[in-house]
């Protein structure tokens, strides 16, 4: 089962519409709630990330018995420093912006704790690449 | 587990001499429950969670609610009626309480008890709960039962969120049930009887959930109850009964709102939504399992629109009910009459057992099976005319898809693309090419 989906840049209305329709999808299969808890926090931290920085995005979803597969590809500012990037706390948000309650440098963090297997590549000035494995058995 | 493999027990029935198949019931089931069949409807006894929306659509009063008999309230000495406020907010303001329920005591009823005295206690017993509540909140309400049933088909990832607390209705009944019992009265001559405003509270008193068994002998309708009083009334004007005990029927402001929008959740000290109708608790429970709500600590749901005011066994209309109850409310107090003792005889008996869930299996239990008829299913749809004209029998395109690959449909039931196949040029005209050619 393959679920494609694109992604623009600043539509914050249609956020979380990829995850919300893979959750349906790996909920009607019959996927236990504890996996789909997973994907879901994942892919929306994910997806909201295209949402926020990128230009524009696509993400695919490729579901079999054995795992879900997410691969989110954008055209964006890329991150020049991944390693300081997973490190939770760190945030690239303003002050103005944390005081509302947003950037708390938990974001690639959290998608990878919920991840099995979980990579990420950037080209700075050109875009990000981000795939997540989560084992359903 | 053992409990999941019983199956539901319906409050609502079709009556197939009586159902023209006019398909208006199947699509507003909130679990798609409902198909058309050799020109009837009918039910999937798994799926369906006795809410009562197919009942409010049905133009011919095919959908029938199971209550009890009126008459079986003799085969007991003691006849106790536990009566919602809301009943009493249906009549007029010329009909007043008083004779209300001179009229309840003339049909043959011993004692009138108010259902909402039971609130009261919960309010602190809810909001301990919520406090010591270790997992993932918010605490989801057990009041409304069409609500626990549709948490335990559609949404089982929350049955353990469901409040292991009795709803008032209980507490209620168990209190007067052992007021009978602790001044010597056997119990098989203590009659309990609930007015119901809706079917599924009739369901969850005959097949309750948390491991509980209901002390309610039997269950009333409220529509059926509002005539027989107001034909009394009209014919004989008000009773002579004098005997109105007015402890029993004493009510607190908290109690007398409970069983309307909100009533619940203003007693909660943490963040408490009250949502009603459902479409709109369906659509705040998808949200909640898209992590896309944090924060709140406790989930008033309630099936109907204005809550049991709205309820499908309701006379009169629901914002006026809505309006007598508020009216009433201002001028009682904060705690009602037995407070106190509500509290001594009940709050040991309040905890039940978890929800458990019983998820409805789309395509298959095994996932490679699942996987299958999901993506057969959805080469179905690409094919179908997505108008959604329910003249297959199911409520939606999707369904009937969905309906094909587990083997209870053929193509051949979509009469459209048999229409279009066989060369109708009307359905183009209509519709444009590309209904029919999505691919």
């Amino acid at each position: 089962m393959d679920l494609s989906f694109n992604i623009q840049g600043g539509d914050f209305t249609s956020a979380g519409t990829a995850s919300s329709q893979v959750r349906r999808t790996l909920k009607e299969l019959g996927v236990d709630a504890s996996v789909i808890k997973r994907v879901v926090v994942a892919l929306y931290e994910a997806e909201v990330n295209i949402v926020a920085h990128a230009c524009h995005g696509t993400i695919t979803a490729q579901i079999n018995p054995e795992r879900v597969f997410l691969q989110l590809v954008d055209e964006g500012p890329g991150i020049p420093d991944i390693e300081k990037a997973m490190t939770p706390g760190f945030s690239t948000a303003s002050q103005e912006v944390r005081e509302m309650g947003f950037g708390a440098g938990m974001g690639l963090p959290n998608i990878c704790r919920n991840a099995d297997v979980f990579n990420i590549h950037s080209v700075p000035g050109k875009g990000t690449t981000v795939e997540i494995t989560i084992q359903i058995k | 587990m053992d409990q999941q493999m019983k199956p539901f027990h319906h409050a609502l029935s079709i009556r197939r001499e009586v159902c023209t198949g006019c398909s208006r019931c199947i699509r507003v089931c909130p679990t798609e429950a409902l198909r058309v069949k050799d020109g009837k409807a009918t039910l999937h006894p798994e799926w369906c969670i006795d809410c009562g929306e197919c009942f409010n659509v049905c133009p011919v009063r095919a959908i029938v609610v199971e209550d009890d008999d009126i008459a079986q309230i003799f085969s007991y000495k003691h006849r106790i009626l536990l009566v919602p406020s809301i009943f009493f907010a249906q009549f007029e303001e010329k009909l007043t309480l008083d004779a209300i329920k001179g009229i309840l005591y003339d049909m043959g009823f011993t004692e009138l008890c108010t259902v909402e005295q039971g609130a009261d206690l919960l309010v602190d017993e809810i909001n301990h709960y919520i406090e010591d509540f270790e997992d993932e909140k918010p605490v989801i309400s057990s009041y409304c039962p069409a609500v626990v049933r549709l948490i335990q088909v559609r949404f089982p990832s929350f049955s353990h969120r469901i409040m292991r607390l009795i709803p008032p209705l209980e507490i209620t009944a168990q209190y007067y049930r052992n007021e009978y019992q602790k001044n010597g009265v056997p119990l098989d001559e203590v009659g309990i009887f609930y007015v119901t405003p809706c079917a599924a509270k009739i369901a969850a008193i005959k097949a309750p959930v948390g491991g509980y068994t209901s002390p309610i002998n039997g269950v009333i309708n409220m529509s059926e109850l509002y005539n027989k009083v107001f034909l009394a009334y009209k014919q004989k004007g008000t009773s002579e009964h004098e005997h109105c005990t007015l402890t029993h029927s004493s009510l607190s402001s908290i109690g007398i709102r409970w069983s309307t929008t909100g009533g619940e959740a203003v007693n909660i000290r943490g963040r408490a939504l009250a949502i009603d109708s459902m479409p709109n608790v369906i659509d705040f429970l998808e949200r909640l399992e898209n992590e896309e709500i944090k924060g709140v600590d406790f989930l008033e749901l309630r099936a109907c629109d204005m809550s049991c005011c709205g309820g499908i066994l309701v006379q009169d209309n629901r914002f006026l009910i809505r309006e007598r109850i508020e009216k009433s409310a201002e001028e009682l107090p904060l705690k009602h009459m037995l407070d106190q003792e509500f509290k001594n005889v009940c709050s040991g008996h309040i905890p039940m057992d978890p929800v458990e869930p019983r998820a409805m299996i789309k395509y298959h239990s095994d996932l490679t099976i699942a996987l299958q008829r999901m993506e057969e299913s959805r080469r179905l749809r690409l094919m179908l005319p997505g108008i959604d004209c329910g003249a297959c029998g199911a409520p939606s395109c999707e369904a009937l898809a969905d309906d094909i690959v587990c083997d209870r449909a053929t193509p051949d039931h979509c009469v459209i693309l048999h229409a279009h196949r066989a060369g109708s040029e009307m359905l183009e005209k209509i519709w444009g090419k590309k209904h029919f050619n999505k691919e």
